[in-house]
């Protein structure tokens, strides 16, 4: 077996793809290098990452797939899943082979990257829902988020077109980097905390003063709106998975 | 600034505005182009849940509960002894744009009790809009009550801020909303409902000819119906929606179980459970008219003007029909297709677009999300092994009520379980 090791960028995977047809291997399988496992039974051949090489593959995939398929190849790589690689790769060598093969779902790699992407777009949507943010004392919005896959760049620009008047900047803390707008552009940030408060959570010292009264305001907003004869805890829960409680000011002790 | 006056306020206008239904943010088409707050063009979002379930997308409050009318299922009455509130029209305002600018909210539903008569109540709901739109360049959702008897200039203005307007028309008949409403008529409210239809219909014509012709309504109106207070049947209600999707162009019709709040012998007793089944059976009626090409009278019938709770008015409508079936899912039209028990539109077109590719057997309809334990009686696919029996409609209903589990069935048991 045929082991591809690459840097974990998408362009590093889609050089990968490339590789497997420039040297011709049969039952590649490739793997990012935060991933790798040598074994024994098998060759490793490292990737090194190429624009080109990438452009090409790129290219070609436009020629071939819908825009749709293309948008799904994308979002699957952006879900960081285990082996979503070999999938994507199957996907396109079945692409390069048989054409715009986007809506044929009884084939495995097909379905998997439709259904993979359908899950990183229901992210992207909870993102654009459950984003709270908190105004500061410079006038920034600030945001903390921690996605299940690497929403960020789905996300931009929902944010840039909706909040297009206000200073906002949010930071994915698990993947440790951020957007920020400063009413021109959107830029990708990394942030370095010097204090306890590493993991990005806003102080109280630095927020405006109106902040707290606003999220009181929405507290109670959210608690008059329920009606208590209708109560359906399953349903709630269903729509807003308790993993994204604890940044949602509704859903904190009052 | 007296915050906790506001909050109080809020809570009092929050509660007595949550029995609109309507918390839908889609459809509009109210871009962010001026480098202004907010942007409605896309799809909706629904921002928080709460405990019922519900959706909550839009900051949805009255301007105030004080109201002249006595109407016995509001519970803003002026007969009912609450506590009154009415915003300021700047507190309403700021409170929207700060709960957009923190992504709380998609936009401002703003309804209102009619306090001295309809034009008064209008007026002010109209500024509102206004001063969001021109003062803080807000491009965020507006839903604006249209309020019955209000003039035909103000429900124009309302057009020009509002993405949605709407008029409740409260009751499926009009002997129901006679008996409950005794100052009201329907004719008030079918009036401005045809109105903003010619409205909306003009702004289209013109739009195709001028293309800077301002927005009017982009996302167009709807209405809401009270469930359960009235004996009225599933067939008086479905042909009502069907009436204003039909005739009057209406984008959505909501129905909203009654929930008892009060002693009136006129209503359903306090204690009676809201009829939680029957609305959603009334929603999956709805959908089928809007999104499945089913019309009103594959529905229901005057021989059964209520819709059966125990099965879906898909499934229902098969077993009725049980000659149709079985259909081929590689050869059959999608207008077929759709009507499979098991089979939604987004799997229907996944089996058209699937089926030029290969023929379809189960364990590919399985994958692709199908529910095989309903569609299994009524189609054939690439496979020797399919339902041979000739069952009995009854027969196929019991063999599917037995192989799932309804997410209703403790409603349906006549006691509650001591364990």
């Amino acid at each position: 077996m045929q082991v591809l090791v690459y840097d974990g960028s998408f362009a590093g995977l889609l050089t990968a793809v490339f590789d497997v047809y420039e040297y011709k291997y049969a039952g590649a399988t490739i793997v990012p290098e935060a991933r790798r496992q040598d074994s024994i039974f098998a060759t490793s051949h490292m990737v090194y990452t190429d624009e080109i090489k990438a452009q090409r593959v790129w290219k070609g995939l436009e020629a071939t797939i819908n825009r749709a398929g293309i948008n799904a190849l994308y979002r699957t790589f952006l879900s960081e899943q285990a082996g979503m690689e070999d999938m994507l790769l199957r996907y396109m060598q079945y692409a390069f082979l048989k054409g715009n093969i986007g809506s044929d779902y009884s084939h495995e790699a097909v379905r998997y990257v439709t259904d993979t992407a359908k899950k990183v777009h229901r992210e992207k949507h909870r993102m654009e829902a459950f984003v709270r943010f908190q105004l500061t004392k410079d006038n920034l919005y600030y945001a903390t988020v921690e996605p299940d896959f690497n929403v960020l760049p789905l996300i931009e620009p929902h944010f840039r077109k909706r909040y297009a008047d206000q200073r906002w900047l949010i930071y994915d803390v698990k993947r440790k980097y951020g957007l920020y707008y400063d009413l021109k552009q959107v830029q990708y940030i990394t942030l370095t905390f010097n204090d306890a408060h590493g993991n990005g959570k806003a102080v109280a010292a630095i927020l405006d003063e109106t902040e707290e009264i606003y999220q009181q305001l929405w507290q109670k907003y959210f608690a008059s709106v329920n009606i208590a004869s209708r109560k359906n805890m399953k349903l709630h829960i269903q729509h807003m998975p308790r993993r994204y409680w604890k940044y949602l000011p509704e859903k904190q002790p009052r | 600034m007296g915050w906790d006056r506001i909050a109080e306020k809020l809570e009092i206008l929050a509660d007595a505005a949550k029995y609109d239904v309507s918390c839908s943010s889609s459809g509009s088409k109210r871009k962010n182009d001026n480098k202004g707050l907010g942007n409605a063009e896309g799809m909706g979002i629904c921002h928080a849940y709460t405990e019922d379930g519900r959706c909550v997308s839009l900051l949805k409050i009255l301007l105030t509960n004080f109201c002249i009318f006595d109407c016995a299922y509001c519970v803003s009455r002026k007969s009912n002894d609450i506590k009154r509130a009415a915003f300021t029209v700047q507190e309403v305002v700021d409170l929207t744009i700060n709960f957009y600018r923190r992504n709380y909210i998609e936009g401002l539903f703003l309804s209102s009790g009619i306090f001295k008569n309809a034009d008064y109540t209008m007026e002010r709901l109209v500024l509102i809009a206004k001063k969001l739109r021109t003062e803080h360049r807000f491009n965020g959702y507006i839903h604006l009550k249209a309020i019955p008897g209000s003039s035909n200039e103000l429900l124009q203005e309302a057009g020009l801020y509002a993405d949605r307007l709407s008029v409740n028309v409260e009751m499926p008949t009009e002997q129901s909303l006679k008996l409950l409403a005794p100052d009201k008529n329907r004719a008030d409210m079918i009036h401005p409902m045809k109105y903003i239809q010619g409205a909306l219909r003009q702004y289209k014509d013109e739009k195709a000819v001028i293309k800077s012709t301002p927005l009017f309504a982009p996302a167009g109106q709807s209405t809401q119906m009270v469930i359960g207070a009235t004996p009225d049947t599933d067939l008086h209600v479905l042909y009502t929606a069907n009436h204003f999707y039909s005739k009057l162009n209406l984008k959505r019709v909501y129905y909203s179980g009654y929930v008892p709040i009060r002693t009136d012998n006129r209503l359903p007793a306090l204690g009676t459970p809201v009829p939680v089944i029957r609305e959603n059976r009334l929603y999956q009626a709805d959908w089928l008219l809007r999104f499945y090409g089913f019309k009103v009278d594959e529905i229901i019938s005057p021989q059964q003007p209520l819709l059966d709770l125990d099965i879906d008015p898909k499934l229902a409508w098969a077993l009725r029909n049980l000659d149709v079936f079985p259909v081929d899912v590689n050869k059959a039209d999608l207008a077929i297709i759709k009507r499979i028990p098991g089979i939604g539109v987004q799997s229907a077109l996944k089996i058209v677009a699937a089926r030029k590719f290969s023929r379809l057997g189960w364990d590919h309809l399985k994958k692709m999300g199908i529910a095989i334990n309903r569609a299994r009686y009524f189609i054939t696919c690439q496979s020797p092994l399919f339902e041979k029996k000739d069952y009995l409609p009854e027969q196929i209903k019991q063999l599917i009520l037995s192989s799932a589990h309804s997410k209703y069935t403790a409603s349906f048991s006549p006691q509650g379980s001591l364990f």
